[in-house]
C-alpha cells in the first residue's frame, strides 16, 4: 500500500526540554520522522520548545515553530497551518498528552486534523489505567491485582483490598512521576497524595506488588495491514520495583526459553492489536515471577520511547523512521532494510551480540535527595555498550559510563576499593536497597565471598547475570597472580583472555605491581598483537550482506569488517573523527549532541568521510546514517585510540562533545591522534589559571581577583587576601560540579569539609564572588586569526547562579551598547590571543561600568545551538570547517549582535523528581533542559520560555512575596506593578510591611510557625499562583526551603531572584494585554536575512 | 576445522568425541534445545549466531525428539550455569550424556560469513591437536556430504505408533483450532518429526498414527485415516523416492498437508523439482508473504534445499512467498485438497505466526469428509 495521497501538510509534536525521563531520544526520532516524511514529499510544520534539537534545525521541516507545547499554542498554530494530520507519537509523553487535549478542546474536529498514528481511543485505553486493564482481560493477560483511585479515600479503601507493599501509578504521566513502592501507611498516604497531585486526571493506580520479579520489554511494530513485528527484546538485569530508566538493561533477554519468550511475543502482539495503535512503534513491559514463570503485562506506550531508540540502536533498525513510514500508510513489506539493503523491513532483528544499556545518575547534584531507586525515573542519561559477550558488553558498559570506573571494579575511591573492609552484614543492605552504587556492592559481596545465591537472596537480579559477574571477578584473581610479575609477564594468552572479558587496559594496569598506566599496557597489548576486531551491527546475523558502517569493537573475534564490503570505504576520502559526548549528564547533554551532528553534516557537505564515536544511544549522533561510520564506543583513550589507530583518520574534533572529549584532548595527541581546531595548548593555557591570568592581564582584561589552593590553609588565605564573599570551585569540571559561593570563613572551611578531593594537581579555585552582578555569556567563533562574535547573551538572574541554570535574553535587553561593544571586543581579542580555531565561550560580569572576566572555554558550548537557532547561523557546522582549514570569510560567517526580536531561554529544572530537595540556584548547575522563547518583544519572548519550560505563569490570583531585607526596596516598584495588573498580593509580616508602607494593599499570613493558617496552607491548596522568594545569601530564613519545595510540588512557579521577577511581570503584562502569537523560526530568519543590522 | 583448510581453535564441552557433519548456521535467539533436538539437523554441524547459548539450560518439555541429532555445536559462550526455574540439567552434561560434541570461543560471526558467501561447507570438530592439518583436512573431505545419505531412514520411527499428547505444558499458546464433531485420523508420515508438530495436531482435535517413513502408501490406506500428514526431515528430499512415491499415490486420494522436507516431498509429487540453497534458512525471523492476502508472517525455518518454481506444473499453486529472497514457502494443489509450507507453523523455536495452518489443515479434512 503506497502512501497516502489524501494527507499534504502533518504537523509533528516534539517532546519539549530534556527532562528525567524525556531526553534526547525523542530528537532522534522526531528527526527521523521528520526526514522521512519530507523525503516522501509531504509539507511539515514542527513545532518543539527545545532549540538544541537538530529536530528544530530550519531545514528539517517546511515551518519550525519554536514555541511553548501547549494545548493553546498549538491550537493557534494548527489554525494558521491547516495540517491536514498530526503525528503524536513522536514526540514523547509531551506530544502525546498535548494530541489528546486538543482532541478533548475539539480542536482537531473543528480544524479537521487527523490524529495519525495512534487514534485518540488507542491512546486513551493504553494510557487509562483501568482501561488498560480491562483490555488486557479481554485478551486472556494477567496484569498485577489493582484498584483505581481518584481521592484519598478511594486509595484507602483501594490499599484494603490490595495489601502492603504496593506500587502506586500516577495516569499519565512519564518516568513514573510521582509514582513509588509503599511498604508502610505513612509512605502510602504521601505518595498517593503526590501521585494525585501530579496525575493529569488526578488518577492513581494502587497495585500489588511485584517487586523482585523478573522484568522484560519488548518493542512492538504494526502497520495498517496487521503485519505486526518484534524489534527487539530487553531483559532487564535489575528486577521490578526499579524503573526501567533506572534499570540495566539487557538486550536481547538472556533467561527466557523459547516457549517463555513466544508467550511474551504472543501477549505483545495480542497487545497491540486490542490497544488498537494502527501504525507504528509501541512497547510493551512485562513481569515473570522467577519460580513459577506466571506472566503479567505492566504497561504499553502507544508510541516511541526511550527504549525504542534503545532498541533501534542495539538493532539497528530504525523505529521511528519506520514508524513514520507506516502513519502515512506503507505496510512493513514495502519498506527497505535500511542497513541491509537488499532485504525487507518487514522481519524481525536478530542480533549476535550483546548489549548493555547503563543508567547514569546525577545524585551528586542533589545531595540532600532520596537516592533510592523505585518506581520513579531518576538517571539523566544512559550509556549502551556493545560486546561480544554480555561480559564485554557490561565492562564497556561501566567504563563508558565516566563515573570514574574502568569497568566492573578498579573504581577507586568507592566502598569496595577495600574489599577486606567490607564484611557481609555491611554489605547486605547495600544489596537489599538498590542505588546508584548496586553495581559496585554486588562486587564487593563476590570479593567479600558471598555467593550467586545470597547475593540473588537480595538483590533479586537474576543468577545468569550475577554469574557472568562473578567469572569476572574470578578472572582478575587469575590476571592479578599472572600480572604479579609486571606487564612483561602478562603472555598474550592472558592478555587476550583479558581483553575477551572485556578488562579495559586501566584494569589490567591496575593489576600489575608498581605504576604501570594504561599506555604502557596498551603498547604491550599492540606488540604482543591483542588488538580488537571491529564487527557490524546488521540487523540479521550476517544472513544477509550489509553495507551499513555501523561498527562495535570485540575481542571475541578475529575476523574485522573495517572497510569489508561496506559504504564508506570510498577511496581517496579523508577521514575525520567527531568525538561524541557519551551519556547525558547535568550540564552535558543534547546540545553538545547537536554539535558533533552538524559537525559531521559539515564535514560530510566537504567531502570527507565522517566518522562518530560515541555511547550514547538517545542521541541522533548515533544515528547510523549522521555520519559515514558509526563506532558505539566508550569515550576512552583507549577505545578512542583503537579506532584512531584502525581508520587512520585525517583529523580528530574534541571540541564539540564537551567535557568528555576535551579531557581526552592530551592523552590521544600525546599518542599521535591528529586532533585538528584549537591546540591542545590553548585548551590547557585556557584551563591554567595561573598561565591564563597573566595572559589576560596582557591584554587588558579584568577578572574578579583570584587564587589557587592546594591545602586548605592556602585556600582560607587566599579568602582573607580577595575578601568574602568568594567562589568556591574544583579545576577542570562541567556544568559548576561542587562550585559554591561562601560569605565567611565558616562557610569556607564546611566546603572543604565536604569536598577533600583537592591538590596540587587538581587545586581548588577561589574566586572574588561579584554580588548583584549581570552575567554575560559570550560565544564566538574564530579561525586562527580572526574572530566573530556569535552571539551575546544577558543572563536574567545576576551572577552566582550558574548560566546553564540562568535565563538568558539575546539579544542583551538591559546592556548599553558602550558595554557590549567592550564585552565584543575584548571576547575577539581573547579569540585571537588564544588562536581559537572553531568555538569559543566566554562569561562575563558587569558590574556598574565595570566589565569582568569570569571564565572562558575554547570549545563549543551548551548555548551554541541557541544562539544558532536565535540568529540564524550553524555554528557548529561553521566552526567544523574552519577546524578543518577554511577561514571566516570563506565560510561567510557574520556577526548578528543586534535581532528585530528576543530570544530567551530558560531552564528546566528535575525538582519534582527530587522530593523535599532544595530548589534554591546557584553555581552548580542542576538544570536538566532548556527551552527557548521567540517574540517581537521581550515580555512576550519572557512569557513564551516560561510556559515553554513548564510554568504556568498566572494572569490572575494571588501573588505570595516573601524578599529579603536587602529586597525589599528595590521589590516594591515591581510588586506595584503587579498590583497593577489585577493581582492580590500576600505577604508575610515584614515584607508586607514594606508594602503596606509604600501604599499597597496586602494581605498578611502567618509564616509557618506563627499560626495556621500558614503560607504552606496557600501553597498546597493552590489559592497562589506565583510565588516571588528571594532567599537571604547568607544564612536561610527557616521557612524559605519548605516554601520552594512545597510550590515545586505544587507546580507553582517561584521566583528567586529580583531580575527574574522584573522579567516575569514583563511577560505576564505582554501577555495579559494580548494573546501570544506563534510564528516559525524560518519567518524569523528571513527578517534576520533583510533586516539586520550587522556590525 | 574447515573442508577449506581453515582452522579454529576453541574450547570443547558436551561430549569428547571426534564428528565430522555439514556446517549451518540458526540465527534464532532463542530455542537451542529445540534445535539440538530436531532430528531436520542430522549430518549438519550447527553454529548458533547469539551468543550466550545454554542460558536457562534445558529441560523435559523442550525437546523435539528424544535424542540429539545434530554433528556438532558450535558457539561464540557456552553458558556454566544455567538460570531458569523450568531448567533441570545444564547444556554441556546434556550434549555429553547424547554424545555430541560443543566447541565455544569461536567468531562465530566470521564463520557464518564464510558460509552466507560460500556455502555450507563440511566440518569437523576435535579436540585432536596432534594430527597435522593436512590429515585432519583428508579427514573432512571423506565425511559424507548431507545429500550423500539418506538421512530420514536414520531418525525415522521403526513402527508404527499412535501420538497422543497435545499442548500438556503450561507454557504452550492456545491450540490454533479444534475440529468439530467426531476426532478426524490422520497418518502422520515421520521423516524425522518435530513433536510440536504432532503436539499441534493433537492439540486441533485430531487422532494421530505415527508411521515409518519408508511405509508404502497402501498400508497407510488401510488404516482409513481422514487425512495425511507428511513430516520435516533431514536431507536431500529427491533421494526419499520410497516416501515420493507412497505421497504420489496418497494425494490422490486424501487431503494432505506437508512441512518443510514434507513440502519438498510433495513439490516432487506434484511434479516440480528441489534444489540446495547456498545456506537455507536456518532461524526465526523470516517473512513470509500470504500471496493471496499480502500479509506477513514471521515464520521459523529450517532448511537448506528448496522447491523450484519454475519447475511448477500449472495445477500447483505457490501460495507463500519469502519476503526476502523470493523462495516458495509453500504450495497448493489446484484441485487436489493438498497444501504444504517450507517453514514450521508449529515454532518450536520460533514465532506462532503460522499456527493457524493447522487450523487449515483440519478444516480441510472436515471439507473432505462431509
Amino acid at each position: 500500500m503506497p502512501r497516502r495521497e489524501d494527507l499534504h501538510t502533518i504537523l509533528i509534536l516534539g517532546s519539549g526540554p530534556i527532562v528525567i525521563g524525556q531526553a534526547c531520544e525523542f530528537d532522534y526520532s522526531g528527526v527521523q520522522a521528520c526526514k522521512a516524511l519530507r523525503a516522501d514529499g509531504y509539507r511539515i510544520v514542527l513545532i518543539n520548545s527545545n532549540p538544541a534539537t537538530i529536530m528544530t534545525d530550519p531545514e528539517m521541516a517546511d515551518r519550525t515553530y519554536v514555541e511553548p507545547i501547549t494545548a493553546e499554542v498549538v491550537a493557534k498554530i494548527i489554525e494558521q497551518e491547516r495540517p491536514d494530520a498530526i503525528l503524536p507519537t513522536l514526540g514523547g509523553q509531551t506530544a502525546l498528552n498535548c494530541a489528546m487535549q486538543l482532541h478533548d478542546m475539539g480542536v482537531l474536529a473543528k480544524f479537521e486534523v487527523e490524529m495519525i498514528g495512534a487514534k485518540p481511543a488507542s491512546i486513551q485505553k493504553a494510557e487509562g489505567r483501568l482501561e488498560f486493564r480491562d483490555a488486557m482481560e479481554r485478551i486472556g493477560l494477567v496484569c498485577a491485582r489493582s484498584r483505581l483511585a481518584y481521592t484519598m479515600a478511594e486509595a484507602r479503601q483501594a490499599l484494603d483490598e490490595i495489601g502492603l507493599p504496593c506500587v502506586i501509578r500516577p495516569g499519565f504521566t512519564m518516568g513514573g512521576s510521582g509514582g513509588g513502592i509503599a511498604y508502610n501507611l505513612q509512605e502510602f498516604e504521601d505518595i498517593c497524595a503526590r501521585g494525585l497531585q501530579l496525575s493529569l486526571n488526578s488518577e492513581i493506580l494502587v497495585e500489588e506488588s511485584i517487586a523482585g520479579w523478573k522484568e522484560y520489554e519488548l518493542e512492538v511494530v504494526r502497520d495498517k495491514h496487521d503485519n505486526v513485528i518484534i524489534v527487539c527484546s530487553i531483559e532487564n538485569f535489575d528486577p521490578m520495583g526499579v524503573h526501567t530508566g533506572d534499570s540495566i538493561t539487557v538486550a536481547p533477554a538472556q533467561t527466557l526459553t523459547d516457549r517463555e519468550y513466544q508467550l511474551m511475543r504472543d501477549a505483545a502482539i495480542a497487545c497491540i492489536r486490542e490497544i488498537g495503535v494502527d501504525t507504528g512503534g509501541s512497547n510493551v513491559q512485562f513481569a515473570i515471577e522467577p519460580r513459577s514463570g506466571r506472566m503479567v503485562v505492566i504497561e504499553m506506550n502507544p508510541r516511541v520511547s526511550r527504549s525504542s531508540a534503545l532498541a533501534s540502536k542495539a538493532t539497528g533498525f530504525p523505529i521511528a523512521k519506520i514508524a513514520a513510514k507506516l502513519a502515512v500508510g506503507y505496510t512493513l513489506d514495502e519498506l527497505d532494510n535500511d542497513i541491509t539493503k537488499i532485504t525487507k523491513a518487514c522481519f524481525e532483528p536478530t542480533i549476535d551480540y550483546c548489549v548493555v544499556k547503563f543508567p547514569r545518575w546525577a545524585f551528586e547534584k542533589f545531595p540532600t535527595a532520596d537516592s533510592v531507586l523505585g518506581t520513579q525515573m531518576k538517571s539523566v542519561g544512559e550509556v549502551m555498550a556493545i560486546g561480544g559477550t554480555f561480559k564485554e558488553a557490561m565492562q564497556k558498559a561501566l567504563r563508558g559510563l565516566e563515573t570514574g570506573r574502568n569497568g566492573f571494579g578498579n573504581v577507586p575511591g568507592k566502598p569496595h576499593a577495600k574489599p577486606e573492609d567490607c564484611t557481609p552484614e555491611a554489605i547486605r543492605p547495600h544489596l537489599a536497597t538498590p542505588r546508584a552504587d548496586r553495581i559496585d556492592w554486588v562486587r564487593a559481596a563476590f570479593l567479600a565471598g558471598m555467593s550467586v545465591e545470597e547475593i540473588h537472596d537480595y538483590t533479586r537480579i537474576d543468577p545468569w547475570f550475577l554469574d557472568q559477574l562473578q567469572e569476572l571477578i574470578v578472572h582478575e584473581r587469575t590476571l592479578l597472580a599472572a600480572a604479579a610479575n609486571g606487564l612483561a609477564g602478562l603472555t598474550e594468552a592472558a592478555l587476550r583472555q583479558s581483553k575477551q572479558l572485556g578488562f579495559s587496559d586501566r584494569q589490567i594496569a591496575a593489576a600489575c605491581p608498581g605504576k604501570v598506566t594504561e599506555w604502557q599496557v596498551r603498547e604491550h597489548r599492540k606488540r604482543l598483537g591483542v588488538l580488537p576486531v571491529y564487527k557490524r551491527v546488521d540487523t540479521c546475523a550476517a544472513e544477509y550482506p550489509s553495507h551499513t558502517p555501523y561498527l562495535y569493537s570485540t575481542y571475541s573475534g578475529t575476523e574485522d569488517e573495517v572497510g569489508t564490503d561496506d559504504a564508506a570505504g570510498a577511496p581517496g576520502k579523508k577521514r575525520v573523527i567527531v568525538l561524541g559526548g557519551g551519556p547525558n549528564r547535568i550540564g552535558q547533554g543534547i546540545e553538545f549532541d547537536y554539535c558533533c551532528v552538524h559537525a559531521a553534516m559539515a564535514l560530510r557537505e566537504m567531502g570527507y568521510e565522517t566518522v562518530m564515536v560515541n555511547s550514547n544511544p538517545e542521541t541522533v549522533s548515533t544515528d547510523f546514517d549522521t555520519s559515514d561510520r558509526l563506532f558505539f564506543e566508550p569515550l576512552t583513550h583507549e577505545d578512542v585510540m583503537n579506532v584512531v589507530d584502525r581508520i587512520a583518520p585525517h583529523g580528530v574534533i574534541v571540541q564539540f562533545g564537551g567535557q568528555t572529549p576535551l579531557n581526552l584532548a592530551r592523552g590521544l595527541k600525546d599518542h599521535g591522534a591528529p586532533l585538528v581546531g584549537t591546540s591542545v595548548e590553548s585548551i590547557e593555557a585556557a584551563e591554567d589559571r595561573e598561565l591564563f591570568s597573566q595572559l589576560i592581564t596582557r591584554l587588558g582584561i579584568d577578572q574578579p581577583p583570584n587564587g589557587m589552593a592546594a591545602a586548605a590553609d592556602e585556600a582560607l588565605a587566599v579568602a582573607d587576601r580577595i575578601g568574602y564573599p568568594v567562589l568556591v570551585r574544583p579545576s577542570f569540571v562541567l556544568g559548576g560540579r561542587a562550585m559554591e559561593v561562601v560569605y565567611d570563613r565558616a562557610g569556607l572551611e564546611s566546603y572543604m569539609d565536604r569536598h577533600r578531593s583537592f591538590s596540587e594537581e587538581r587545586p581548588l579555585l577561589v574566586d572574588k564572588f561579584l554580588d548583584a552582578a549581570i552575567e554575560v555569556d559570550v560565544d564566538a567563533i574564530a579561525d586562527g586569526t580572526t574572530a566573530l562574535i556569535g552571539g551575546i547573551m544577558e543572563h536574567i538572574e545576576e551572577a552566582g547562579i550558574h548560566s546553564g541554570d540562568s535565563s538568558c535574553s539575546l539579544p542583551p535587553y538591559t546592556l548599553s551598547d558602550g558595554l557590549i561593544e567592550e564585552i565584543c571586543e575584548k571576547t575577539r581579542r581573547l579569540a585571537r590571543e588564544l588562536r581559537v580555531v572553531g568555538l569559543m565561550n566566554v562569561q562575563w560580569a558587569v558590574r556598574g561600568p565595570k566589565v569582568y572576566m569570569l571564565e572562558a572555554n575554547p570549545r563549543a558550548s551548551r548555548t551554541v545551538p541557541f544562539v544558532s537557532k536565535a540568529v540564524g547561523q550553524p555554528l557548529a557546522k561553521m566552526a567544523a570547517r574552519l577546524m578543518l582549514g577554511e577561514t571566516l570569510a570563506q565560510v561567510g560567517t557574520v556577526e548578528r549582535l543586534d535581532l528585530p526580536f528576543f530570544a530567551i531561554k530558560a531552564p528546566v529544572f528535575p525538582f519534582n523528581k527530587f522530593q523535599g530537595v532544595d530548589t534554591l540556584l546557584g553555581p552548580e548547575m542542576k538544570s536538566t533542559g532548556e527551552v527557548m522563547g521567540i517574540d517581537a518583544k521581550f515580555g512576550s519572548a519572557f512569557a513564551k520560555a516560561m510556559i515553554g519550560a513548564g510554568n504556568t505563569l498566572p494572569r490572575e490570583g494571588k501573588v505570595f512575596v516573601s524578599v529579603r531585607d536587602e529586597d525589599k526596596r528595590l521589590i516594591l516598584p515591581l510588586i506595584d506593578r503587579l498590583h497593577g495588573l489585577g493581582f492580590e498580593i500576600v505577604a508575610t509580616s515584614g515584607t508586607a510591611r514594606a508594602l503596606q508602607n509604600a501604599g499597597i494593599p496586602v494581605q498578611r499570613v502567618f509564616k509557618i510557625h506563627e499560626g495556621r493558617p500558614h503560607v504552606l496552607d496557600l501553597i498546597v491548596n493552590r489559592e497562589v499562583r506565583l510565588i516571588v522568594n528571594t532567599p537571604s545569601g547568607r544564612r536561610e530564613r527557616s521557612d524559605d526551603r519548605q516554601i520552594r519545595s512545597a510550590a515545586v510540588s505544587h507546580r507553582i512557579p517561584c521566583i528567586t531572584t529580583l531580575a527574574a521577577v522584573s522579567a516575569t511581570i514583563q511577560g505576564i503584562e505582554s501577555w495579559v494585554k494580548k494573546p501570544l502569537a506563534v510564528k516559525p523560526l524560518q519567518e524569523y530568519h528571513a527578517m534576520l536575512a533583510v533586516g539586520a543590522r550587522t556590525r | 576445522m574447515l573442508e577449506d583448510g581453515t582452522v579454529l581453535v576453541g574450547r570443547g564441552f558436551g561430549a569428547d568425541v571426534e564428528t565430522t557433519g555439514e556446517l549451518v548456521f540458526n540465527t534464532s535467539m532463542s530455542g537451542y534445545q529445540e534445535i539440538l533436538t530436531d532430528p531436520s539437523y542430522r549430518g549438519q554441524t550447527v553454529l548458533l549466531t547469539q551468543p550466550h547459548i545454554g542460558n536457562y539450560g534445558v529441560n523435559s518439555e523442550d525437546e523435539e525428539s528424544a535424542r540429539l541429532w545434530l554433528s556438532g555445536l558450535v558457539v561464540r559462550e557456552a553458558c556454566q550455569r544455567a538460570s531458569n526455574a523450568r531448567s533441570g540439567a545444564e547444556l554441556s552434561d546434556y550434549l555429553a550424556q547424547h554424545g555430541v560434541p560443543g566447541i565455544d570461543g569461536i567468531d562465530t560471526r566470521m564463520l557464518t560469513r564464510r558460509v552466507r558467501d560460500h556455502g555450507e561447507q563440511r566440518v569437523l570438530i576435535t579436540r585432536d591437536v596432534t594430527t597435522p592439518a593436512a590429515q585432519l583436512v583428508e579427514r573432512v573431505q571423506q565425511a559424507p556430504k548431507v545429500a550423500d545419505v539418506d538421512h530420514v531412514l536414520a531418525v525415522s520411527t521403526d513402527k508404527a505408533m499412535r501420538w497422543d499428547k497435545g499442548y500438556e505444558s503450561s507454557f504452550s499458546p492456545p491450540a490454533p483450532g479444534a475440529a468439530k464433531g467426531k476426532r478426524p485420523h490422520i497418518v502422520a508420515y515421520d521423516f524425522g518429526a518435530k513433536r510440536n508438530i504432532l503436539r499441534s495436531l493433537v492439540a486441533c482435535g485430531l487422532d494421530v498414527t505415527v508411521v515409518p517413513a519408508a511405509t508404502p502408501a497402501a498400508a497407510v490406506l488401510e488404516q482409513r485415516p481422514d487425512g495425511v500428514f507428511l513430516s520435516n526431515g533431514p536431507g536431500d528430499p529427491a533421494i526419499c523416492r520410497y516416501a515420493i512415491e507412497s505421497a504420489t499415490a496418497l494425494v490422490r486420494k486424501l487431503p494432505v498437508f506437508g512441512i518443510c522436507l514434507g513440502h519438498q516431498i510433495l513439490g516432487h509429487v506434484l511434479g516440480g523439482k528441489t534444489y540446495k540453497m547456498k545456506f537455507g534458512h536456518h532461524g526465526g525471523n523470516q517473512p513470509v508473504i500470504d500471496l493471496s492476502t499480502g500479509k506477513v508472517e514471521i515464520t521459523s525455518q529450517n532448511h537448506s534445499y528448496a522447491v523450484d518454481p519454475s519447475s511448477l506444473p500449472d495445477s500447483v499453486e505457490v501460495t507463500h512467498a519469502n519476503l526476502n529472497d523470493g523462495t516458495v514457502e509453500g504450495l497448493r494443489h489446484r484441485e487436489l485438497p493438498v497444501f504444504s509450507v517450507q517453514y514450521h507453523p508449529e515454532a518450536a523455536p520460533g514465532p506462532h505466526d503460522a499456527l493457524y495452518l493447522f487450523r487449515r489443515f483440519v478444516e480441510l479434512l472436515e471439507a473432505t469428509r462431509c
